[in-house]
């Protein structure tokens, strides 16, 4: 990016790779910290002598209001879920509005209805916010941002950091893929598939905090943007281990299915908003697989694949007939706008 | 997944594989010229499956790889043009031209828009009378239909707004090409969704010419191995002919709405072809009664020669004579991130499936 010219395009927010050089080539050359630098979903802070999560995101999603939730439902699961993935016990959120001149405040109350609901649901308490009105035209009727802390016990506070991964360790999933990118695009272009594809956008601070009671976990991360495939090649690239994906073993939707085929998508591209991959030695992945199946959020919870020693950096999947091909992340935008 | 599913069954896949084992003595070169084949053949890995004997080779049949440079320079000048909105199917807005690509003008301010159907610009084109939209027309038989149709639509309902710039190719004239300039080829793998258009007679004069064999396939797994396999046996067996292994779609007389579309829309024109040159009567341009839905006749924009870029060899590739791990800037200067060569752009391209799928 050293060229003068160089301008910002859709891909630089896809969650791939254009978005992971813009982050490092400008704003970790710029805020540089040993914080930052672990690039986890939330940092882990010292105060005092306890540690604490504390993470942000904004939420530009269009439309607004998409089978399965609306914006401000997923601006508390996505902070949320970004504090559980880290180990942490999402605590206090804070919300800024930015809202275009014009905009219905009755959509505004029901936005903010969902997002009390969720936060109460969550166990969350909305503690500070802040409101900008700008003039029409000047951003598409509403964006919200996010912020979260989440107190973090000790021993949950390296789990981003996928300090320990072994060959032979399994990859979970808790439940089906692709379903909030495809809904969100079904309700935004003019496809009119009938079908009942929902967003699976969820809080999953309860499902993880009782998994992580219960078991040994060595990674978690939730697959938003970029899907599970930008995830697993996340992994590789930070424990220079392979992973190997079943893809008979990959539970996906026959709606989220059948659009993906039809529109050239591969589902492990898609986002997901209520989703954790989880990694673990196969006999605790089998008890956490028992964990999450007893909750509503975990019931087709499954094993995707596993750790390799074979191929270092690269997600492969195998297919039913034996063969084999890679999963990279995402180069460009496959979908603009899904959060 | 119905009438997916079946057609990726594990036992029948295999069950064809060995099949093809047995009967395959000769070595032999087979074309898929659809990038949709190549596609398939990279994701299912059916190359692990084939004999020693059969060596497959990708053909010119992704409509984005085979864009020339020129036709993405001139699309770029019209999105400069102030009041023109360009709309395009996706893949096309990656692919750079001389100096940038689409992608890059739409951040520098150009308004470009991403559709997933020709009938959307038509849309678009109703909610914005003050505006010009250009639709990029690219693409076979298989899409130029909807172009037609969509043109057609247009007059109906007294759209003036609407402009086509018309790249579409119809794949006989460079199918013959390469067979003319001397790649061996002793049978096609052929475009399934291009020939449920145009029927099956499209390719007569590369059987009763040429000689060589033609089955027409489907894009999964159990399609593909089963048309190798037939091709396969007419080799073997001496007796070259047109087959339709894609039977639950394609007919030999083809779609006859379709094709009177396309004849009451555009007229066969000597066209450019990305790394392979002017093909005569290979391309589609839109008949003079229609002129007024035609962008290059309705406004004119100064696009200088283009070259290709350098070290990049799309060319070769489209001709089936390399294959992308040939490619000095494969991998490396050239990625789907930064692409050099339109190849690595489309998600059909044989570069972009080479760099996504092989392991």
């Amino acid at each position: 990016m050293n060229n003068q010219e160089a301008k910002i395009m859709l891909g630089h927010g896809s969650g791939g790779k254009m978005m992971h050089s813009l982050i490092e080539d400008i704003f970790i050359k710029h805020f540089s910290n040993s914080i930052l630098k672990e690039q986890t979903d939330s940092a882990i802070l010292k105060v005092g002598s306890s540690e604490i999560a504390f993470t942000t995101d904004s939420f530009v999603i269009d439309p607004l209001f998409f089978p399965g939730g609306n914006i401000g439902k997923l601006a508390v699961c996505g902070t949320v879920n970004d504090l559980a993935v880290s180990g942490a016990e999402p605590l206090y959120l804070s919300v800024s509005f930015i809202i275009e001149e014009g905009f219905p405040i009755s959509e505004l109350e029901i936005i903010v209805e969902s997002l009390a609901g969720e936060a109460k649901k969550a166990g969350v308490l909305i503690v500070t916010g802040d409101t900008k009105v700008v003039n029409k035209g000047k951003c598409d009727k509403l964006f919200i941002n996010t912020a979260g802390i989440g107190r973090i016990k000790k021993e949950d506070a390296s789990i981003s950091k996928a300090l320990d991964i072994k060959p032979g360790d399994v990859i979970i999933v808790n439940g089906t893929i692709g379903d909030h990118g495809m809904a969100v695009m079904n309700a935004r272009e003019s496809f009119n598939f009938k079908t009942n594809v929902e967003s699976d956008c969820a809080s999953l601070n309860h499902l993880i905090r009782e998994v992580l009671d219960k078991s040994q976990v060595k990674f978690m991360r939730d697959p938003t943007r970029g899907g599970v495939a930008t995830v697993l090649n996340e992994l590789v690239g930070k424990t220079k281990l392979g992973i190997e994906i079943e893809e008979s073993s990959l539970p996906i939707n026959p709606g989220v299915k059948a659009m993906c085929e039809l529109l050239g998508f591969d589902p492990l591209h898609i986002a997901n908003e209520g989703k954790v991959l989880i990694v673990a030695t196969e006999k605790e992945g089998h008890e956490i697989l028992e964990i999450l199946k007893k909750n509503e959020l975990g019931k087709r919870s499954t094993i995707i694949g596993r750790v390799v020693s074979d191929h270092p950096g690269k997600v492969v999947l195998r297919n039913e007939t034996g063969g084999r091909r890679i999963i990279d992340s995402l180069s460009g935008d496959q979908l603009p706008r899904i959060c | 997944m119905k009438y997916v599913d079946e057609y990726r069954k594990k036992d029948l896949i295999i069950s064809v594989s060995d099949k093809l084992k047995a009967v395959s003595k000769k070595e032999i070169v087979l074309m898929e010229v659809c990038g949709g084949h190549t596609m398939a053949i990279q994701r299912f890995g059916l190359h692990s499956l084939l004999p020693a004997t059969i060596r497959l080779i990708s053909g010119p049949g992704c409509p984005v790889c085979v864009s020339s440079q020129h036709f993405i320079d001139m699309a770029m000048a019209y999105s400069k043009i102030p009041g023109v909105i360009i709309t395009t199917y996706g893949d096309l807005i990656r692919v750079p031209g001389s100096t940038t690509s689409l992608e890059k003008e739409r951040a520098n301010g150009s308004d470009v828009r991403i559709v997933y159907s020709v009938l959307e610009s038509l849309e678009i084109a109703k909610n914005n009378p003050e505006k010009k939209i250009v639709f990029l027309g690219i693409g076979f038989e298989t899409t130029a239909p909807l172009t037609a149709a969509a043109i057609l639509q247009a007059k109906k309902e007294n759209i003036t707004n609407f402009f086509v710039l018309s790249a579409h190719k119809v794949m006989p004239p460079v199918m013959k090409a390469l067979v003319e300039e001397g790649v061996k080829i002793d049978g096609f793998i052929a475009p399934g969704h291009v020939t449920a258009i145009t029927g099956t007679a499209i390719y007569n004069e590369l059987v009763e010419v040429c000689g060589l064999g033609v089955v027409v396939s489907g894009f999964e797994p159990v399609d593909m191995m089963q048309a190798i396999l037939m091709l396969t046996e007419q080799i073997e067996s001496g007796t070259p002919k047109v087959e339709i292994q894609y039977q639950r779609v394609v007919h030999f007389e083809g779609n006859k709405i379709a094709q009177q579309m396309l004849e009451d829309v555009f007229e066969l024109r000597d066209d450019r072809w990305r790394g392979l040159g002017v093909i005569q009567k290979s391309g589609l341009g839109i008949r003079e009664e229609l002129s007024s839905f035609d962008a290059e006749k309705q406004f004119s924009v100064e696009v200088p020669e283009s070259t290709e870029p350098k070290g990049c060899i799309c060319g070769q590739i489209l001709r089936g004579l390399k294959t992308p791990v040939d490619c000095g800037l494969f991998g490396k200067k050239c990625t789907p991130t930064d692409p050099v060569g339109a190849c690595m752009v489309s998600g059909e391209g044989t570069c972009a499936t080479y760099f996504k799928y092989r392991v």
